[in-house]
């Protein structure tokens, strides 16, 4: 939407700019030899110069508002999609409104989308003012304590978006990213179905032995695990952890590696993040992040 | 720079100036520094902090730069890249832009005037002290660990108690306070002389584009200043003692902060836009040989400019969902300045084709602020539409649409100025070469610098981040700003270097070394501390404002120092004023109150009575009243 409208201004004021800046530099060097031109003429250039720029300008103002109008179509339509965003310090909660209350789904960092389908977003803040948006899809609406903001956009095409914080919120504004997953119907229908889902219950051994050792740490104190006693609420919901592909707000890609150097020393990775860094014995490690891993 | 003795030229007044040189001579004694209040010397005190302030906030942004250069750069880190670029801002916007405009017209107004002093001297130079302290103490922040780190916007609930916890923001709000305080002092000041003093026969019709400027801009200070210090006020209230304004958990709302911010914010923009114009009317009009084209529209589109100005903060505002009908409106405002601001151009461009243009260092800076202005205003024409800004809003594009007005117009405009009146201050010339030097690098440094930023916008990279991840397409054109910023900072350097150097070493000024027509040129370079032997009587009824004074004004008193006070509208004589003499207690006073203000923002129940007690202590001082004062004011009809 906003390359037309890029295109038409920077074409429409460029070649204006050509013009004026021509104006100046030749009568900045037609100095001396010129011949003399009388004030009254000066005075006429002046003033159609002013008539051309109002003339200009209510048109734009026209053509903007108009713009405006069109796509700023808030009427629900009967097949969107409502989503409500929250963002926290800094990173991104996005719970899925369409299903029964005892179904609500809640996830962070990574939205996902069917395709062809109008997405309602209700934008709320947890703390300070965020600002969503996705820049290939999604203009920027803010998330505002106590206000009510929602947007609609819509994806017509399969990908991953980058989606960005957009007001400065704090120490790791810079790193306040989501993913946007467009995906065709088909696809996104069973991933709803399967994020809907408890966490995953066949364990092997030594992933048990990591469920032990995550239950027993300080991240149940924020976390949630759907299906465990892990139900802390101020943090990303971890259910299905491992069917992400980013970690730390798309900070990071989703491997064991970064998720360990996560754990350890998040203030290092991300400085300023409400994770804490957590002391997990060494021989603790493994296992947790293969149960972390099988949070499919 | 007052010369020690006044300067002798044959023409057998020598008795007459040295009656004036020592009615109104400088202070004497070991505080004659903190005594004085001629307008030339707090004028030059102002010009010269605030370029300082220019120096340090420039330094900030090459470290902006320095981050910015690589992608996941760890040169600084967050909490101190956010301290770094809300200095920036805050330094730019209230430490440099504002007060050497009010440097300016300290300076230039009663010299363009014919006046021998502003109308209140001593308001000047406690205005001085406010901001000189107040920016010193911000800096002194900084330095402990206690510079503010919410943006120079300060947006709610961020920078409220919740989520900014020690005294970093509290101290911010009143060190912004005192800047705005010595803002809104300075505005009085620049009013009463522009309106007052004005030499018998100049009616208000035909007073100079610059003075015009800095009493359009005075006015505007005049409203927009006590809305940010009342923001301010309620954000520290916020603070200090749970007042709940900006809180939504307690039925306030953080809205209202970014409504009362941007009510000052924008008028800002136009409050150090306004005075360029002024002054690259005053440049073109010397170096053109004739009065600019349409001093009447000029005049009145920068009267429009003012009103229109408080008319559209909403258009930094239109992602927080407003709705439709009231974005329209302020769209509508927001386009519509563009009309009195092109008026303005094109009268200038006019003047070029009529006039006998000499393309001198202060003409070639007012080109370049041409040329680069006309980006910022466009690109603030497409900003006022809703669907596009919601699209470029919080990126880059809006940075680098602020850069090409702030420094287009603002900057560029005052190296012009710079070069302009720099004789006239000093007696000295700058040199032409280092000065087109400086300003072909700032002109080209700058473009390298902020042009590819509009780009870095549209591709999604959002302002006021410490930092981003490779692989997202803004690398390359990072690297390249960093280095423009560079290119940019030397052009800046080299007008520096030449100023040190002229200062002792340049070519001699004389009266007038541009061929200029306006008042301030017919008086010695650096002017004597009375300025004017005599003070001009302007033929009047003519179209222009630069002819040849027709007579000049007698019957001053020769024992004490007085101003001419004239009719607003006309410029008729009203009477004269004894203007107030050197003192020392601008500078207690000053001093007492930013203490004041600091203290405050430690402890507010401790420090606010002591404070206001310790100022009214100083109050007093300055009004005592004294049998032989020069306060003491009289009204007596000029002969």
């Amino acid at each position: 939407m906003p390359y037309y409208l890029w295109n038409m201004f920077a074409w429409l004021f460029g070649i204006l700019w050509v013009i004026i800046v021509c104006f100046m530099t030749i009568g900045l060097l037609r100095s001396g030899h010129a011949t003399r031109i009388s004030e009254r003429a000066g005075e006429r250039a002046v003033a159609t110069g002013a008539g051309f720029t109002v003339v200009i300008l209510f048109a734009l103002i026209i053509m903007s508002s108009a713009i405006a109008r069109e796509i700023s179509i808030v009427q629900s339509q009967p097949n969107e999609l409502k989503v409500r965003v929250t963002g926290h310090q800094w990173w991104w909660e996005f719970q899925y409104q369409d299903d029964p209350p005892d179904h609500l789904l809640t996830t962070a960092n990574e939205l996902h989308i069917p395709i062809g389908r109008p997405v309602r977003m209700e934008v709320r803040s947890g703390d300070v003012i965020h600002s969503f948006w996705v820049p290939s899809l999604s203009p920027k609406i803010d998330a505002i304590p106590d206000h009510f903001n929602e947007i609609v956009f819509q994806a017509n095409q399969v990908g991953t978006y980058r989606g960005q914080c957009a007001e400065f919120c704090g120490l790791q504004h810079a790193h306040m990213g989501f993913l946007v997953v467009a995906e065709t119907p088909a696809v996104f229908q069973n991933w709803l179905n399967h994020q809907l889902e408890p966490s995953q219950e066949s364990l092997s051994t030594e992933e048990q032995q990591g469920r032990h050792v995550f239950l027993s740490s300080p991240c149940v104190v924020c976390h949630t695990v759907r299906g465990t006693s892990a139900f802390g609420g101020t943090a990303p919901d971890l259910t299905h952890l491992a069917s992400r592909t980013t970690i730390g707000a798309a900070l990071l890609s989703n491997t064991p590696g970064n998720l360990s150097g996560w754990i350890t020393d998040s203030q290092r990775v991300k400085p300023g993040t409400q994770m804490p860094p957590i002391d997990i014995a060494s021989q603790d490690m493994q296992p947790l992040l293969s149960y972390l891993d099988a949070l499919k | 720079m007052t010369p020690a003795s006044p300067p002798t030229i044959a023409d057998g007044r020598d008795s007459e100036r040295l009656v004036l040189q020592h009615i109104w001579a400088p202070p004497t004694g070991p505080l004659r520094w903190f005594r004085e209040v001629n307008a030339q010397v707090i004028g030059r005190r102002y010009i010269i902090t605030a370029l300082m302030f220019f120096v340090l906030g420039g330094i900030e942004a090459l470290l902006i730069r320095i981050q910015l250069a690589r992608p996941e750069n760890r040169f600084l880190n967050p909490d101190l890249y956010d301290q770094i670029f809300t200095l920036h801002g805050s330094t730019m916007m209230f430490l440099f832009a504002v007060p050497v405009m009010q440097g300016l017209a300290l300076y230039f107004v009663p010299l363009l005037l014919g006046a021998r002093n502003v109308a209140l001297p001593r308001l000047a130079a406690f205005s001085y002290y406010v901001y000189l302290f107040g920016g010193l103490f911000l800096y002194i922040g900084l330095l402990s660990n206690t510079g503010p780190d919410a943006g120079w916007f300060a947006y709610t609930p961020l920078s409220g108690p919740q989520f900014s916890s020690g005294v970093r923001l509290d101290f911010w709000t009143q060190m912004i306070i005192c800047t705005n305080i010595s803002a809104l002092a300075i505005a009085v000041v620049v009013i009463v002389t522009a309106l007052k003093q004005k030499p018998p026969g100049m009616s208000l019709n035909r007073m100079p584009v610059f003075v015009w400027a800095m009493t359009i801009q005075s006015f505007m200070v005049l409203f927009a200043m006590p809305v940010v210090i009342s923001a301010a006020t309620m954000l520290f209230l916020d603070r200090s003692i749970g007042t709940n304004i900006f809180n939504s958990a307690e039925g306030g709302d953080p809205l209202l902060w970014q409504h009362l911010f941007w009510f000052f914010g924008h008028p800002d923009v136009y409050i150090v836009f306004i005075p360029p114009m002024g002054m690259a009317a005053e440049i073109i009009s010397t170096f053109c040989g004739r009065p600019v084209v349409g001093y009447q529209a000029i005049v009145l589109a920068e009267i429009s400019t003012g009103f229109l100005s408080f008319g559209l903060w909403v258009h930094h505002m239109f992602a927080t969902g407003l709705p439709q009908l009231g974005a329209t409106i302020f769209t509508a405002a927001s386009m519509m300045i563009a009309v009195p601001t092109g008026i303005q151009i094109f009268c200038f461009i006019a003047t070029m084709w009529i006039g006998r243009p000499r393309l001198q260092v202060p003409l070639l800076w007012v080109a370049g602020f041409i040329a680069t202005f006309i980006i910022g205003g466009f690109t603030g024409v497409m900003l006022a539409s809703v669907p596009f800004d919601v699209q470029v809003h919080d990126t880059f594009f809006v940075v680098g649409h602020l850069h090409y007005v702030l420094i287009g117009a603002t900057v560029f405009s005052v190296m012009g100025a710079l070069y302009y009146w720099f004789p006239k201050m000093s007696g000295r010339m700058l040199d032409s070469t280092l000065g087109v030097w400086s300003f072909w690098l700032a002109f080209i440094g700058f473009n390298v610098t902020f042009l590819p930023m509009h780009v870095l916008g549209l591709r999604g990279m959002p302002r006021r981040i410490y930092t981003y991840l490779p692989g997202l397409g803004w690398s390359n054109l990072n690297l390249l700003i960093t280095i423009g910023a560079f290119i940019l900072a030397t052009g800046f350097f080299l007008t520096l270097l030449n100023v040190i150097k002229s200062r002792s070493n340049g070519k001699e000024a004389g009266t007038n070394p541009w061929r200029a027509s306006s008042l301030e040129w017919k008086i010695p370079s650096p002017p004597p501390s009375y300025t004017f032997l005599d003070v001009p009587v302007l033929p009047s009824g003519g179209p222009s404002e630069d002819e040849e004074p027709e007579g000049v004004v007698r019957g001053f008193d020769a024992s004490r120092c007085e101003l001419l006070m004239t009719n607003v509208v006309d410029g008729s004589p009203d009477y004269r004023y004894i203007v107030p003499g050197p003192s020392i207690w601008p500078f207690l006073l000053g001093l007492t109150s930013t203490l004041t203000f600091a203290g405050i923002a430690f402890d507010v129940r401790r420090w606010a009575p002591i404070g206001a007690a310790l100022c009214i202590i100083m109050l007093i001082g300055w009004f005592w009243p004294t049998r032989n004062s020069r306060l003491t004011q009289t009204m007596e009809t000029a002969e």
